[in-house]
């Protein structure tokens, strides 16, 4: 287990160090720079700017020094919001996506699980068949189109929410929504099979064999082994959502780290960018080494081994 | 001797598109107390259906119990609610299938598995039932069995599973067994383990046992009578020796004249019974081996053969054990 978690910690930074390089020079190469703008400053000026940031430097030369700043812990300044470190920005920005994909996280759980268990138990019944058209829409409709309709639908013309803004708890409801129904499908789906695999196992046969009552075999033995892939799949799903917010952010007016890093990306901020692209990689790589983890304890059949030995 | 279980007239079908599968049809036997009956019978000969008739562990729809009669320690369960069938499933009578590969619940431990019963049933607490789960898997044959009580099924050997398995059904001290192929899915030296613990535990428990097989080995090493069953019907039925020294019924006769002997030459072929089994969504109105029978009349086409009688145990229901049937021949 420990050999493990080293030998998967090392994959992670090696991960990590090619993320930094790839978006680096990948962001490098976009034209344009963050002085760029209406009010184009004086020469004199930009070359100022230029080599208080490093700018004037040769490429390489500019990535080693930033390697060797987050070495550090040091991710600098922005180039755009004056006098704010990345790490500040991150903080303050990173607080309403992180709530908003808590909330989508236990949505999408609990309505997909929920949703997956009654179509197995009504399996080709009407319950099961709404079920699975409400998951292939889910699938299919991409979340910014969902989010559009939602404000259409339920804000505009119902009124029932405010189209955008994200003051009130009223105002999470619609990009919740928006953000948990891909991920509501595709656990309907999962737990579904999976849960008709179970039901249909000669260990259930044993159960009832055993004289158990519906309720014991069902809390017992049914659900925790029909719920086991959806542990596989929590695990990136709670990167996608808190990563995926970017678009819905920007939907919603909400002033989330994805918002935040559209904007960086429009406006060259190369710190943030950069500052945001490593915490995404972070918060990704973290989320399935965790899943990982959890795995070897609802799964008693599962044994991590670490490095060579298989 | 008192008969624990009776299965009288029992008829169960399956719904399917195109039609009803008629599985059983007529069945009638006896269970003595103590005893071991063996069901023989090819795939889809109705033997499986049967013993899970009797535990109503068949789902319905699409099965459907026509008609007869299950009766048990004096009482119909056929007529029980799911609740009662709660009550006596595990505790009453206990059941062992074909493949312990599959049969155990692979993220719960062994112990629990075999506490799970003894909890449900004889109420005890769980130190109480850990306790008497050890004893259990001790009695089967598992070493180390306080160790085994804490692992995974996926630790266990496929025949040590059968064990396990064993000793879930016996553990709350069944009248009756019911073992659903129970070693089909194991090793030849691994099978005569497990029916020398079965063996075991019967006399240490006095269990009845109802053993559904293919494997005439199994029945001549641990039966007292046999149940000969084909498409759905009880053919033959004797004791063991009865039907291994002189069996009657032509379906009985192939069957063990299928069977692989010690003094075989190498390359001398294996005598099969040639054809398939007939179509149950419409069985037919004669026998139904006829057209699988070397010993056909025109008779055992249009109808079906009645019980014909040697002994007290001893029956078969075929055209050629007729009194009258050597003068039609001849004619």
């Amino acid at each position: 287990m420990l050999r493990y978690v080293a030998s998967k910690f090392f994959y992670m930074l090696v991960s990590l160090f090619i993320l930094i390089s790839a978006t680096f020079f990948l962001m490098k190469a976009i034209p344009g720079d963050p002085f760029m703008g209406e009010k184009k400053p004086s020469p004199e000026i930009l070359a100022r700017l230029m080599e208080q940031y490093d700018l004037d430097k040769p490429v390489f030369q500019q990535y080693t020094k930033y390697l060797g700043n987050i070495i550090q812990g040091d991710f600098g300044l922005s180039m755009k919001h004056q006098g704010q470190s990345v790490t500040d920005i991150i903080v303050d920005t990173f607080g309403p996506s992180l709530r908003l994909g808590l909330i989508a996280i236990v949505v999408s759980v609990i309505v997909g699980v929920l949703l997956g268990m009654l179509a197995a138990l009504y399996h080709r019944k009407l319950i099961d068949n709404l079920a699975m058209i409400i998951s292939v829409l889910g699938i299919a409709v991409p979340s910014f189109v969902l989010a559009s309709m939602l404000q259409f639908v339920l804000a505009e013309k119902a009124g029932l929410f405010n189209v955008m803004g994200f003051d009130g708890p009223l105002d999470y409801v619609l990009p919740v929504m928006a953000l948990s129904a891909q991920p509501i499908a595709f656990i309907a789906r999962l737990t579904r099979s999976s849960m008709l695999e179970v039901l249909h196992s000669d260990y259930i046969k044993t159960a009832k064999a055993k004289g158990l009552n519906w309720f014991a075999i069902m809390f017992r033995h049914v659900i925790r082994n029909g719920i086991l892939p959806v542990v596989t799949y929590v695990g990136p799903m709670t990167a996608n959502i808190i990563t995926g917010s970017v678009v819905i952010e920007q939907i919603f007016g909400i002033g989330g780290i994805g918002k935040q890093f559209v904007e960086s990306i429009t406006n060259r901020d190369y710190t943030v960018i950069m500052g945001i692209t490593i915490f995404y990689g972070i918060l990704l790589m973290l989320a399935r080494f965790v899943t990982d983890i959890v795995y070897v304890f609802v799964d008693p059949r599962i044994k991590l081994s670490g490095g060579k030995e298989g | 001797m008192e008969p624990i279980l009776q299965v009288k007239d029992l008829n169960v079908s399956f719904r399917v598109r195109g039609g009803e599968v008629k599985a059983v049809r007529g069945v009638n036997f006896e269970v003595g107390k103590g005893e071991t009956v063996a069901i023989v019978g090819e795939s889809g000969s109705g033997k499986s259906v049967t013993a899970q008739t009797i535990m109503r562990l068949i789902p319905s729809p699409p099965s459907e119990i026509k008609k007869g009669e299950v009766i048990f320690q004096g009482q119909d369960l056929l007529k029980k609610t799911n609740k009662q069938m709660e009550a006596i499933r595990g505790k009453d009578i206990g059941m062992i299938f074909q493949d312990p590969m599959t049969s155990l619940n692979p993220t719960i431990k062994i112990g629990k598995q075999i506490t799970e019963v003894l909890v449900k049933h004889q109420r005890m607490s769980f130190s109480e039932a850990k306790k008497q789960a050890i004893e259990m898997l001790k009695l089967v044959g598992i070493k180390n069995a306080e160790e085994r009580f804490d692992q995974y099924p996926h630790e266990f050997s496929g025949g040590m599973r059968q064990r396990a398995m064993i000793a879930i059904a016996l553990a709350c001290k069944p009248t009756l067994l019911i073992a659903d192929e129970p070693t089909t899915a194991l090793d030849v030296t691994i099978q005569a383990q497990i029916m020398d613990v079965m063996k075991e535990m019967q006399q240490r428990l006095g269990t009845s046992i109802i053993l559904i097989t293919h494997d005439l080995g199994v029945v001549a090493g641990m039966c007292d009578r046999v149940i000969v069953m084909y498409a759905g019907e009880v053919v033959e039925t004797g004791t063991k020796w009865e039907i291994f020294k002189n069996p009657q019924h032509p379906y009985t006769k192939g069957l063990l004249r299928s069977m692989p002997r010690l003094d075989q030459k190498k390359d001398e072929p294996l005598i099969p019974i040639i054809g398939t089994p007939p179509d149950l969504i419409k069985p037919p109105v004669g026998c139904p081996f006829c057209a699988r029978c070397d010993e056909a009349m025109k008779i055992c086409e249009r109808i079906d053969p009645g019980a014909t009688e040697f002994s007290d145990t001893h029956m078969a229901r075929c055209w050629n054990l007729h009194p009258m049937a050597k003068e039609a021949q001849s004619s």
